[in-house]
Formats: structure tokens, sequence, C-alpha cells
């Protein structure tokens, strides 16, 4: 089974990277760009077959490594 | 006095640590490695600055996770004094045992500098060397430290006096121009700048000594 976390920065808190990210899009010459939030994205095999059971286990990863619940918000969604 | 260096793969600080300890107390500390799971009994553990894990993931992340993590945190709880410098501040964060975050610096560049600290709490066994208020050189050399908390907590810190040292001037955006937090119990101290690299005059200062003066010699 393919799951995909993705992990995100919390509202208000700041983010230098996306920031730089913003300042580059606007340098190319992308009008229009509001602003930029640098996130990421894990993609992970489970041998569960029971979809239930694997997102569960998928959130406590999310909490306990994949993201700093500090500053992080994550999302786990089940693929295939 | 018995002290401990705790080392992670992408640890580099390790050795001036050591360094600082031994030409402070004459005793040299134990260097622990990070998959051990029990620490030698130790007034004072250290862990040290570096790139552990490469900062993969975030910076201190897969540290804070290793086996020898929860010893440490045994030791903490029953009072054991915990110093964490610069990479080891990150790793306490992850870890949990200090409040916070350390983010990538505002100005996104890697500081390798001195910078000047004010002591903002004498009430600590690191910091009871100093004066309130003294102003103290200390080097750093990061690129994620800049330290975040939600108000609430900062709103603690402050209430609780565990705000160890400011920056002078905020090199890397830090809340509150926060340099070093104490633990609720205060025998935990995170600190991103390095005074174990200004403890003797070929360092051209010895403004780190006292810290370590004070807490080794708590102990003793």
């Amino acid at each position: 089974m393919k799951a995909r976390v993705t992990v995100t920065l919390k509202n208000g808190v700041l983010d230098p990277q996306g920031k730089a990210i913003e300042g580059a899009l606007g340098a190319l010459g992308f009008a229009g760009v509001g602003s930029v939030r640098q996130g990421k994205v894990f993609d992970i095999e489970v041998e569960s077959t029971d979809a239930a059971k694997a997102k569960t286990e998928l959130e406590a990863m999310a909490a306990k490594l994949l993201a700093n619940t500090v500053i992080e918000n994550y999302r786990v969604e089940i693929v295939d | 006095m018995k002290s401990a260096v705790v080392v992670f793969p992408g640890s580099n600080r390790e050795r001036d640590m050591v360094a600082a300890i031994e030409k402070i107390t004459g005793h040299r500390p134990v260097t622990v490695w990070h998959g051990d799971h029990d620490l030698p009994k130790v007034d004072l553990i250290v862990i040290p600055g570096g790139f552990s894990y490469g900062d993969y993931l975030r910076s201190g992340a897969i540290a804070a996770r290793e086996p020898i993590m929860g010893a440490i945190a045994r030791e903490a709880e029953r009072g054991v004094a915990v110093l964490g410098v610069c990479n080891g501040f990150q790793i306490l964060c992850e870890a949990g045992l200090l409040p916070g975050v350390l983010m990538r610096n505002a100005g996104l560049k890697f500081i390798c500098k001195e910078v000047e600290l004010r002591v903002e709490t004498t009430a600590s066994q690191f910091t009871r060397g100093y004066a309130k208020g003294q102003v103290i050189r200390s080097p750093v050399a990061h690129g994620d430290g800049n330290y975040r908390t939600d108000d609430e907590t900062l709103a603690r810190l402050k209430g609780e006096d565990r705000i160890a040292f400011r920056y002078v001037a905020n090199p890397n955006g830090s809340v509150d121009d926060i340099a070093g937090v104490l633990s609720e119990k205060r025998n935990i101290l995170g600190m991103m700048p390095h005074p174990e690299n200004l403890i003797e005059p070929l360092n051209g200062g010895t403004d780190g000594r006292p810290l370590f003066e004070a807490a080794l010699s708590a102990v003793a």
C-alpha cells in the first residue's frame, strides 16, 4: 500500500525559505504570486493491506518523527 | 566531577567540548556513542555541536529519537545537568526536553562569527558564574539558529525566568532575541552560541569559562 504524508508549516510560522522562493519567482517574471510556503512530501510504502490501520500507523509516524508539531501540520493520504 | 559528551554521527564539536572540559576540570569527560542505551553515572551531560545525521529531515530530528536520548531524559529527570550547544540545543528541542524549535536563520545564510550575549538570569548552575545583565562574547556557527515558540510558551519562559541568554544584536531572527533557554527544573540549558570555544587566552578570550566552572563546581 502506498501512502503520502504532507508536512506543512502552521499558519503564522515564519518561512524564510518560502519568502526567498517567492522573491525568486518574482525575479523570473512570474507576476501575481501572492505567497509561497515550503513544505515536505514523504511517499511511504507500507506492507499493511488494511487502509484504516495503515493510516493510524502513518499518523503516528508523522506525529513522532516526520513533522515537528510545534511548527508543522501533517496530512496522511492512502494513495493506493 | 564526572561528565559525559554524547557523540552522534555528524557531531563535529565534540573534541572542542572534551578539550574545554578537560582544561577546566583536569578530568577528561567520557564520550558516549549515540547507540548506547545507558549513560555512565555523571554529573554533567553535554550534547555538542555539529550536523548530526547531516541535518536530514530537520536539524537534530533524527538524533533526538536515538536510544541514548531516553537515557539522557531519565538522567535529566533525576536532576543531572544537561547542556546542549548548537546542534545539541536543536536536539534537545526536537526531543521535547526543551520547548520551542530552531528554524532556518531569518537571513537564510549560515552565520559564523563572534556575537555578544546578555546574561539574563543567574539562577541556574550554568549561569551563576556571571552577573545578571553582564554582556559576554561568544562565537556562533549555525544555519538553523532561529529560535521560535508560540506566544504562550514565550510568556511562560519569560515568567519563569528561563531565558538564560539573549543576543545583544540578533543575528538569526530568534524570537525575543533568545540565544539560550533553561528547562522547567533549570537543570537543562540549550544555547546556540559556543562557550566552549572561548575558554583560554589563546582562543582570544575566556568569556565561556565561567559557564563551565559554575556548572562543574555545582556538582564537585
